[in-house]
């Protein structure tokens, strides 16, 4: 006993015991980087915020985004497009955690089938967003160029159209990095890599990533398409 | 080999929470979109502000379920979920400070800069709108 505690070294800070936190290394280095990305978003989403109160006037966000594939030129459909790319990313969020609850059970078929249809839900977002930034750009609002009025009839300045491309875009970014993520997750469970391992964890961080895409969308959505 | 088998026991409960997030989800979201359609007939400001603040609220329960079923911070140790936690909390002094802002910002500019003010209550006409784009498309 005494000799256990002379050889004890001085300088040892923290011996073990019950670990703090209780998740991998990996796993609470995802969410301090989830963390840090909030706040960029976070500090995107204020500053168009602040913007928008500095201003006399705002456009209408239904009459902007009224659009629908295929549909007859001039059709009113506010809130209908941007609600199925709503429903898409919470479902593909839903097959993700039924792919990390798979892993979890050690069932490789579960989080193939689960990651596959992830991914699909993502690359169908990543089209929706792709045809109605196109279909925005055809109307004459980029970088730049805002051809909508205010609400209430009077010039726009082009704040809405570029806060609207940054934001979207960087969030559709962060869609197109997951979906890269949960390919390589794909190709990885496929080659048996987690499988060997012992665990599946890896799944894990990239739901947590993936997730996050999902909440930030939350807040996207609301803050242009909805007030 | 305990260690599966009490994933196993524990399976059935946990994918019905899943399931159960996911319809909570769902309906938020449902509820929002009908505030949405709602707010377009609603002239009064009073109203429309109340709408929105509805529809924020509605906006930051769905970011807790997410969150905290979605990505399983809930079921973490205290400690996880304080050091995720506490620092988001510095949002509510960013957005206060921010938004009182801009909003100071317009005040002032309208009070002591009346020619900006007339520029922003100049009415474009509809037809001329249509034109422009036109132009600038082609």
């Amino acid at each position: 006993m005494s000799t256990l505690t002379a050889t004890a070294a001085p300088t040892k800070l923290w011996g073990g015991g019950k670990s703090p936190f209780n998740v991998e290394y990996g796993k609470l280095m995802m969410w301090y980087f989830l963390m840090s990305d909030a706040f960029t978003f976070g500090a995107f989403l204020i500053s168009y915020g602040t913007i928008r109160f500095s201003s006399n006037g705002w456009p209408n966000p239904n009459e902007v985004f009224k659009s629908f594939p295929f549909a007859p030129e001039g059709v009113h459909a506010p809130l209908v497009f941007v609600s199925i790319m709503t429903f898409i990313l919470i479902i593909s969020s839903v097959t993700m955690v039924l792919a990390v609850h798979a892993g979890k059970n050690m069932d490789k078929s579960g989080v193939v089938k689960n990651l596959i249809l992830t991914i699909i839900g993502g690359i169908a977002f990543l089209s929706c967003q792709a045809w109605e930034w196109n279909h925005l750009h055809s109307e004459g609002a980029w970088w730049g160029a805002n051809p909508f009025l205010n609400a209430d009839g009077t010039q726009s300045s082009t704040n809405f159209t570029n806060y609207f491309f940054t934001i979207t875009g960087f969030h559709g970014f962060h869609v197109f990095s997951g979906v890269c993520i949960n390919i390589v997750m794909l190709i990885m469970t496929l080659l048996d890599k987690f499988e060997k391992r012992g665990h599946y964890l890896m799944i894990e961080k990239a739901g947590l990533y993936w997730h996050f895409v999902d909440l930030v969308w939350v807040f996207v959505f609301t803050c242009f398409y909805l007030i | 080999m305990e260690h599966t088998a009490e994933l196993h026991h524990d399976d059935g409960s946990a994918v019905k929470e899943i399931w159960k997030v996911t319809g909570i989800l769902s309906l938020l979201t449902i509820v929002e979109l009908v505030l949405g359609f709602y707010m377009m007939g609603v002239e009064n400001p009073g109203g429309r502000l109340a709408i929105k603040g509805t529809i924020v609220i509605l906006m930051i329960a769905k970011a807790f379920y997410i969150v905290g079923y979605f990505m399983h911070l809930k079921h973490e140790l205290k400690n996880l979920i304080m050091t995720i936690v506490v620092p988001l909390a510095l949002f509510i002094w960013f957005i206060t400070a921010f938004l009182y802002e801009g909003n100071s910002y317009k005040n002032l500019r309208n009070r002591y800069d009346p020619y900006k003010k007339a520029q922003t209550e100049i009415k474009v006409h509809k037809t001329e709108e249509v034109k422009e784009i036109k132009t600038t498309v082609e």
